[in-house]
């Protein structure tokens, strides 16, 4: 059970208060009809699965409903940053 | 029967209390004050059970949670039985009953007993990685055995009539214990003015100052318990919580804590009170003194009744008055444990001997016990036990320095119990839970906490420091270190003064060696739980385990309800010793939640029967319910089924609903669809994006059906959306995707595309809404309305705000039935209202209400989908043959564009949605039936599509599907066939799934 912090609502809530969606910084490409099938495959399947630091993208689900980034260690559990969307990490390996 | 070991004073049991309880059918006195274990002894009942594999007789060998024995079943009545409760830890009350569980038939004759060779032969180590190996047929056979010999205890057959509840709890600091180190840690705290909650699963807190003479502050210790309890509990920022354990220690100082609030009053909980309650802390600072268990030593026939650990005579003797036995021999790595031999023989009773394993003990306790005239044998241990029911003697013999092997001669001893000790085993198993590995600590003789990343100090016997000096200082500096991180000033507690005991070195002794090598010698029992001894684990080694998680799962040693209390660290030194490593090299197992069992009921609290799940109902259910509708459940919602009449079957209703509808007016009570508000100045631009058909050109006043897809291009939500204003629209979902699709919508404005201006209301609580389809709906719509609802001013696909009934309406011609439709929106207050209005004037039309079966059977005779019902995540829109509702010339790439052209996405002989006729029309098909081409064919057939909706249609008399078929939408009559379970074999033609008016006359009027 996580301890969250929403910085859209700037408060630590309840983990049940949020969705994990995956990877973060999965961007859609901007012309998906040029892409090969082995780009497009990509974008589509292909995702990280570390032990260690991972960059997720979660949302406030029964709270204010925003997306929003956290780096995790998944290993430890321990979540170093949470930024918001069109951010970029401080927390790398 | 008389309480023939109860002392005549002494103990923290009241003797004016006498309580009477069952044991096994029989009747027992003992003392408020008592546990059911030391009520048992007192009573001299050495049998507690039958052990799990080889079904010897087991008596009770502790005091606390590590007892791996007394596991007993309580319950006055079917309706209470609580399986698998440590009588070690249940408090008497009068009136308790209880039983052992783990003897079958009962413990003194026991059938298993018989076969008890046959047993242990049947499950011999790695007995559960062999049995999987069998065909699963064995394992069958097997189990029964198993569960029957075993006793792992039995649920009631009765719903539990006691309630049980939840509590959140936020604190600065969490103590998780009450013996001297937690006190003084929450003494700190608390001063300090941290909010502290401070819990133990005993109940009175003290932990061990409860069962030694040892006096703290120059007062008897539980004195000193006394008076700090009594602060802590005048404190109000600090919460006092007896009789509750803290089972788990989980991510970001989560912890949950089992609080037994009535199990020590009566078998149900009295006057209404809540019988047990889940905490479930978040706590910014963990303070762990959980203490330390004593380990027993390992030796030949360690297992028969009398054979305890040194504390827990101690504990029996001056926590209970009770001195479970005659004639003792204590056996001992180090001289903490000769406080057992000195309070049995100040208790009036007889030490045969105290046999050390050391070859020169010295020290004040050594001292004391010579002075009291007690034999001390030093460099000697117990080889051997000797009775079946009871002990009646000892082997002892000197042995090696190092105490590998048995030196000496045999010399026998008489007595009735034997104490041993082989040092403490710091309580490790919280700390554990987080992931924290621990590490091995040679001056503790024991695994201490490993590096945290949890926000956690540790205080006194946890960390291998088993005095109550070191416990008393440590607690205090955790107290104060706690008050630091949170910033707050130091408190003024001044170190209250013990007795210092000086200790000689204690020897790291584990297994006592046999005159037969291992392997020969008696069972020499590690975890009596579940039966692994240490010819087991040196067998496990020598079959190739050489990682102690393997040797754990191949033994079971420490599985289950015990965890390893009691035998792990001894399993670990003999597996390390047979694989010629140190311990730390071995390394140890990891414990995991929970600490102790938790009854069901305290996890569950409320959330049971109607509170299970939230329960959603529409505006118009009350009068659902007053028609006797039967109802189905969609998601949350409780949506109408079908309105039978008295007498009608299902089917009857059904075709009445159905016939009634296109013949005159039905209405469907339609609130539970998805309804999304959409606002903004890019919204219609949203809309392109996220729908595969067109927005750009869609007027204000007007609605239009939209598919949705996931990137990959398979439909995942279908619905309507209308155009309220040039920058306003109201989308509409599937009744179960309506959460799905906000989500989807969110997402993809968050973080794709947050250039776009557009806003996303959830509104469906918001709206009533009523369906009225069918050729007289605009007969029955024009009586409620002055706006102008005729074929010319109101035509297919238009929406109009107009007042209906005499409230605001938006009133949508559209149709999932192929009828003629009005889809009513009213604020939800005034649904039931309308509603009833609509009856009111549709009597003369034979309004008919009918649910989301007659709904299903509808539109299925028009062909439309239902997403989720038609469509399962792996099909996209030329699929189903909606290619119409693609539109591959928008600007922008919309969601699932690119992921339709993929390679697997084009070819021909993808399943695709066609209408299946069977060729017997009274034959319905099953729904999920599987399609081959030939029936002939051997198998395994080759399958080519299932069947989605199948239906009995009134309005064409005959059954109606629709199903996925290879190819399907160029198969148009050919034949598929249908084998069933039942052996027939159904014959269906490929058709157009549109059964029913296939020009669209009938809603174009
Ligand atoms: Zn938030």
């Amino acid at each position: 059970m996580f301890l969250i912090y929403c910085p859209h609502c700037g408060e630590h809530r309840e983990e049940e208060e949020f969705h994990n969606h995956g990877q973060a910084h999965i961007a859609r490409p901007l012309d998906p009809d040029s892409c090969t099938d082995e780009e497009w495959g990509n974008y589509m399947f292909f995702r990280k699965n570390p032990k260690g630091l991972h960059h997720e993208l979660w949302v406030h689900a029964a709270g204010c409903r925003k997306f929003f980034n956290v780096t995790r260690n998944t290993a430890t559990y321990e979540i170093k940053e949470v930024y918001k969307i069109g951010e970029q990490p401080k927390v790398v390996e | 029967m008389s309480q023939k070991n109860r002392l005549q004073s002494g103990g923290r049991i009241d003797r004016s209390k006498p309580l009477t309880f069952t044991y096994n059918g029989k009747q027992f006195k003992g003392f408020a004050g008592d546990t059911l274990a030391s009520a048992l002894l007192a009573n001299g009942v050495d049998l507690v059970g039958r052990s799990f594999k080889y079904s010897r007789p087991r008596g009770i060998v502790a005091a606390g949670a590590e007892e791996p024995n007394a596991i007993m079943q309580l319950g006055a009545t079917e309706a209470t039985q609580v399986p698998n409760v440590r009588a070690t830890q249940q408090e008497l009350f009068s009136g308790l009953v209880a039983g052992s569980t783990n003897g079958w038939p009962n413990v003194e004759m026991d059938l298993m007993g018989l076969v008890g060779k046959v047993g242990g032969k049947m499950m011999p180590p790695g007995f559960y990685y062999k049995t999987f190996m069998y065909p699963q047929s064995m394992w069958e056979t097997y189990e029964k055995v198993i569960r029957q010999a075993a006793g792992l205890g039995r649920s009631p057959k009765e719903y539990d009539p006691d309630i049980y509840d939840k509590m959140n709890q936020h604190c600065d600091v969490m103590v998780v214990g009450a013996g001297p180190a937690g006190l003084m840690a929450a003494l700190a705290a608390a001063r300090g003015g941290a909010r502290v909650i401070i819990a133990d699963e005993q109940n009175e807190f003290g932990g061990s100052l409860l069962s030694s003479k040892e006096t703290v502050d120059g007062k008897a210790g539980s004195a000193w318990v006394a008076s700090v309890t009594k602060e802590l509990e005048a404190n109000e920022n600090v919460l006092v919580l007896p009789r509750s354990t803290v089972n788990g220690y989980h991510d970001h100082n989560f912890l949950t804590i089992h609080q037994r609030m009535t199990e020590h009053l009566a078998d149900r909980a009295p006057n209404g009170q809540v019988r047990a309650r889940y905490h479930r802390v978040r706590a910014k600072w963990v303070v762990l003194a959980t203490g330390a268990h004593e380990r027993p030593l390992v030796f030949a026939n360690n297992d028969v009744p009398g054979v305890m650990v040194a504390n827990a005579v101690s504990t029996y003797i001056n926590r209970y008055g009770v001195v479970p036995g005659n004639e003792l021999v204590l056996m001992t790595t180090n001289d903490n444990a000769y406080h057992a031999a000195l309070d049995w023989h100040d208790a009036g009773r007889k030490v045969q001997a105290i046999v050390d394993t050391r070859k020169n003990p010295t020290g004040p306790l050594v001292d004391a016990a010579r002075e009291r005239g007690i034999t001390v044998m030093a460099g000697s241990a117990v080889i051997d036990v000797q009775g079946s029911k009871r002990v009646s003697g000892v082997s002892v013999a000197s042995i090696s320095e190092d105490g590998s092997k048995v030196t000496g001669s045999v010399k026998k001893l008489s007595a009735d119990t034997v104490a041993s000790s082989g040092g403490w085993s710091p309580v490790v198993h919280l700390s554990c839970h987080t992931g924290s590995r621990p590490v091995w600590d040679d001056s503790a003789i024991g695994f201490v906490p490993g590096k945290t990343v949890q926000q956690q100090l540790t205080a006194g016997a946890i960390n291998g420091h088993y005095t109550t000096a070191d416990a008393l200082s440590e607690g205090l500096q955790a107290g104060q270190d706690a008050l630091e991180k949170l910033g707050l000033a130091k408190a003024e507690v001044a170190l209250p003064e013990s007795a210092q005991v000086s200790e000689s070195k204690a020897m790291a002794l584990y297994h006592i060696p046999h005159t037969k090598p291992t392997s020969q010698a008696p069972k020499q029992f590690v975890d009596y739980q579940n039966d692994v001894t240490a010819a087991g684990i040196e067998l496990a080694c020598r079959e190739g385990f050489e990682s102690i998680e393997h040797v754990k799962r191949y033994t079971a040693m420490g599985f289950g309800t015990d965890q390893g209390k009691l035998g792990n660290i001894n399993g670990m030194a003999i597996a390390a010793s047979a694989l010629n490593q140190t311990i730390p090299d071995t390394g140890t197992t990891i414990f995991r939640p929970n600490y102790t069992p938790i009854t069901f009921g305290a996890i569950v609290g409320r959330d049971c029967k109607e509170l299970f799940d939230p329960e959603r109902y529409s505006a118009m259910h009350k009068w659902h319910l007053e028609q006797g509708a039967k109802f189905e459940d969609v998601g949350q919602w409780k949506r109408p089924w079908y309105f039978p009449k008295a007498g009608e079957s299902m089917q009857e209703a059904l075709n009445r609903e159905c016939l009634a509808t296109r013949e005159s007016v039905g209405i469907l009570d339609a609130s539970t669809l998805g309804k999304i508000d959409i606002q903004g100045k890019d919204a219609r631009e949203f809309l392109g994006r996220v729908y595969s058909n067109a927005w750009a050109k869609l007027p204000v006043g007007k609605c239009r059906y939209g598919l949705m897809l996931k990137e990959d291009g398979m439909v995942f939500d279908d619905g309507v959306t209308s155009c309220l204003g040039e920058n306003h629209f109201l989308m509409t979902t599937t009744t179960g995707g309506a959460a799905g699709v906000l989500t989807w919508l969110e997402l993809y404005h968050q973080t794709e595309w947050p250039e776009l201006e557009v806003y996303f209301t959830s509104v469906t609580d918001h709206w009533a809404t009523m369906t009225i389809s069918g050729p007289n709906s605009r007969k029955l719509l024009e009586e409620l309305t002055d706006a102008d609802v005729s074929k010319d001013n109101f035509g297919f696909m238009d929406w109009k705000p107009m007042t209906v009934a005499g409230v605001p309406a938006r009133v949508f011609r559209i149709s999932f039935t192929g009828e003629l439709s009005f889809e009513i929106n009213v604020q939800a207050n005034y649904g039931l209202h309308v509603w009833e209005k609509l009856f009111e004037h549709g009597a003369k039309y034979n309004l008919t209400p009918y649910g989301t079966e007659t709904m299903h059977i509808l539109r299925a005779e028009k062909g439309f989908i239902i997403a989720g019902q038609d469509t399962d995540g792996s099909v996209h829109p030329y699929d189903l043959g909606m290619g119409w509702a693609v539109s591959m010339n928008k600007p922008f790439s919309f969601i699932g564009k690119r992921g339709m052209k993929r390679e697997d996405c084009v070819r021909a002989d993808r399943k695709q949605l066609v209408g299946l006729k069977t060729v017997d029309p009274n034959i319905v098909l099953p729904e999920g039936a599987q399609g081959v081409f030939d029936p002939t064919a051997p198998i395994p057939m080759p399958m080519v599509g299932h069947v989605t909706s199948s239906y009995w249609s009134a309005n064409l008399g005959r059954s109606i599907a629709m199903g996925f078929v290879k190819g399907g939408l160029e198969k148009m009559g050919e034949k598929v066939y249908y084998p069933l379970v039942d052996g027939r074999v159904v014959e269906a033609e490929i058709c157009s799934p549109i059964f029913l008016d296939p020009k669209g006359e009938r809603q174009n009027v």
